[in-house]
């Protein structure tokens, strides 16, 4: 079968020419926000940086980083680069680690957001013919909004579900024959538990495809979804702060996600020093828009932690691939000085068999950390004596311990238990009160 | 004779028991011996019912964790000594029993006796070349 793209010139463009394209842009992109944004013009001559030093994508690293704090502090309109009456829309992050950000798009800029979406749908096998179940929430969230307008784009047959519901979430799926499902990787973990529940197999569904992102999560898991649902689940990435999802997407290969280059410069860093480092290293994310008007972001600093390729890929896309994050590093944990990441103890659940329903507490009792994983028990995994449970949870501990360099005190619970997410999944509860 | 126990796991957590015994009596499960194995965090339900399937089905349609776990029952006379001799009869071909509990027949000459050894079927076969009746009649499943 010929490959599929949405825009097939811009996405498998010779990588030169991807790299003059992004000079260009970049070039114009500085120099509008120089003029437009004055809290951004101060960081600039703070630096002694001017527009004009800015020459292409080589004079980049001469510009000043900006951060989530940025924003927070220029609250609500500083960064507004348009005047107000150019915008027609505001998307706001979740708010998962606090105080929410809000982002404002022209009409332009909200075309080339659903240009990103569509390209990630039409690469997870979406064509007109498809019926597209957009399952991320709808409103605030860029989930719900980028995924419609791609699907909108791609002139598939959009299902406008929002999240939650999941009866009427299955009703539509199997009435309406939903080929392409979109939404957060831990609810579409339990649209595949409450299937099973209801006694369908997994080929009882029309799904082929799903579209996953806006949290962190495993290889492992990818390969429960799959396995749960029938289909092939395909990464996607992004931030409100740099649009929404479609900053990144996952192409058949699964290894990686094209980042897109003709809107998006991106650097990985030394998150210390802010230092540029090489191809392949791991290091933070940091994202230059050059496409957006209203809310153009130059050097934004994410939280996520990865590592980019430029290897070639047989997708035929020549944009650089970025690994899925480590997870972004305010999910980090540490726990009695040793960095934790939630991922790594979800790897362990799925490779021992266990469901991905877990939750982590973290608290400090006597001065010393404790770190408590709640996980479901599965029917199979029971046994009649406590003995059995018992054993089963020192087993989990020392696979854990393995993983991370500490010991966790593991309680098997019964399933259902743990709250279901169906938006962005909260799986670690952290009691210690260290700063007040 | 080879048994089903319905066991049952239990968050030690007010109102799970309830939970549990409830949703038995509303699927017209009659519970005719039951045993509790417990944790200071959770408990092991082990009961003995008109209809293991039944029960386990509603269970798990409930979201609650149960299976079934396969286990002699036997009878023996209401006597001083009669449960002792059953198991010396084990102990003596060295079968190891993991637990078990009794309940009564409806009939004040016998007992019956619900045990998991570590070789169900080897327990069996000794305690039927000892003499002692199965149970049976009380499971329509």
């Amino acid at each position: 079968m010929e490959k599929q793209y949405y825009q097939k010139e811009i996405e498998t463009m010779p990588v030169e020419k991807i790299k003059a394209l992004q000079s260009e842009k970049l070039c114009k992109q500085v120099k509008h926000v120089y003029e437009n944004v004055p809290y951004y013009r101060d960081l600039m001559d703070k630096k002694g940086v001017r527009p004009e030093d800015i020459r292409g994508i080589e004079d980049l690293h001469k510009l000043p980083f900006i951060s989530k704090s940025d924003l927070r502090e220029t609250y609500p309109y500083g960064m507004l680069a348009v005047p107000l009456s150019d915008c027609v829309r505001i998307q706001s992050t979740s708010g998962t680690t606090g105080k929410r950000v809000i982002a404002y798009y022209t009409k332009h800029d909200i075309d080339l957001w659903e240009d990103c979406c569509a390209r990630a749908i039409v690469a997870a096998g979406g064509t007109k013919e498809d019926v597209v179940q957009v399952a991320y929430g709808y409103g605030l969230f860029t989930g719900g909004a980028g995924l419609h307008g791609g699907s909108h784009k791609v002139g598939s047959l959009t299902l406008p579900m929002s999240s939650g519901n999941t009866e009427r979430q299955i009703q539509f799926m199997l009435d309406l024959k939903s080929t392409i499902i979109c939404c957060t990787p831990s609810y579409a973990a339990y649209i595949g538990e409450t299937l099973k529940e209801q006694g369908y197999k997994p080929e009882d569904n029309f799904l082929k495809a799903g579209i996953f992102g806006a949290e962190p999560w495993t290889e492992e898991m990818r390969r429960d979804i799959e396995k749960s649902l029938g289909i092939k689940a395909y990464d996607i990435y992004g931030l409100t702060e740099t649009s929404g999802p479609g900053v990144a997407f996952e192409c058949e290969e699964q290894n990686g996600m094209h980042i897109n280059e003709d809107h998006f410069i991106a650097e990985i860093i030394d998150p210390d020093t802010g230092e540029v480092l090489p191809e392949g290293s791991k290091g933070k994310l940091v994202f230059t828009s050059l496409d957006k008007e209203a809310f153009p972001l130059l050097r934004y600093r994410t939280r996520d932690i990865c590592v980019l390729s430029r290897e070639k890929c047989s997708c035929g896309r020549t944009f650089i691939r970025m690994a899925k994050p480590m997870g972004r590093s305010d999910d980090m944990l540490i726990i009695r000085g040793v960095n934790v990441f939630p991922s790594q103890i979800e790897t362990v659940l799925l490779n021992e068999g266990y469901a991905p329903n877990y939750r982590i507490e973290v608290d400090r009792v006597n001065n010393s950390d404790t770190l408590d994983v709640y996980v479901e028990l599965l029917p199979e995994q029971l046994s009649d004596t406590p003995d059995g449970v018992i054993k089963r949870e020192k087993d989990l501990s020392s696979a854990i311990t393995t993983m991370l360099g500490i010991r966790p005190t593991v309680h098997l619970v019964p399933p259902k238990t743990i709250t279901r997410s169906e938006g962005k999944a909260v799986r670690v509860v952290d009691k210690r009160k260290l700063h007040d | 004779m080879i048994i089903k126990q319905l066991t049952v796991f239990a968050e030690n957590k007010v109102g799970y028991l309830s939970e549990i015994t409830e949703l038995l009596a509303e699927n017209h499960v009659d519970m005719k011996a039951l045993s509790i194995a417990d944790t200071k965090d959770f408990g092991i339900l082990r009961l003995i019912v008109d209809k293991p399937e039944t029960a386990l089905a509603a269970l798990h349609k409930q979201g609650l964790l149960g299976t079934i776990t396969e286990v002699i029952g036997t009878e023996i006379s209401n006597k001083t000594g009669a449960l002792s001799k059953a198991l010396t009869v084990l102990a003596k071909k060295g079968v190891n029993v993991e637990y078990l509990y009794a309940f009564l027949s409806g009939s004040e000459d016998s007992a019956y006796v619900v045990i998991k050894a570590t070789d169900n079927l080897a327990a069996e076969k000794i305690l039927k070349d000892a003499g002692f009746k199965e149970i049976s009649g009380f499971s329509a499943e």
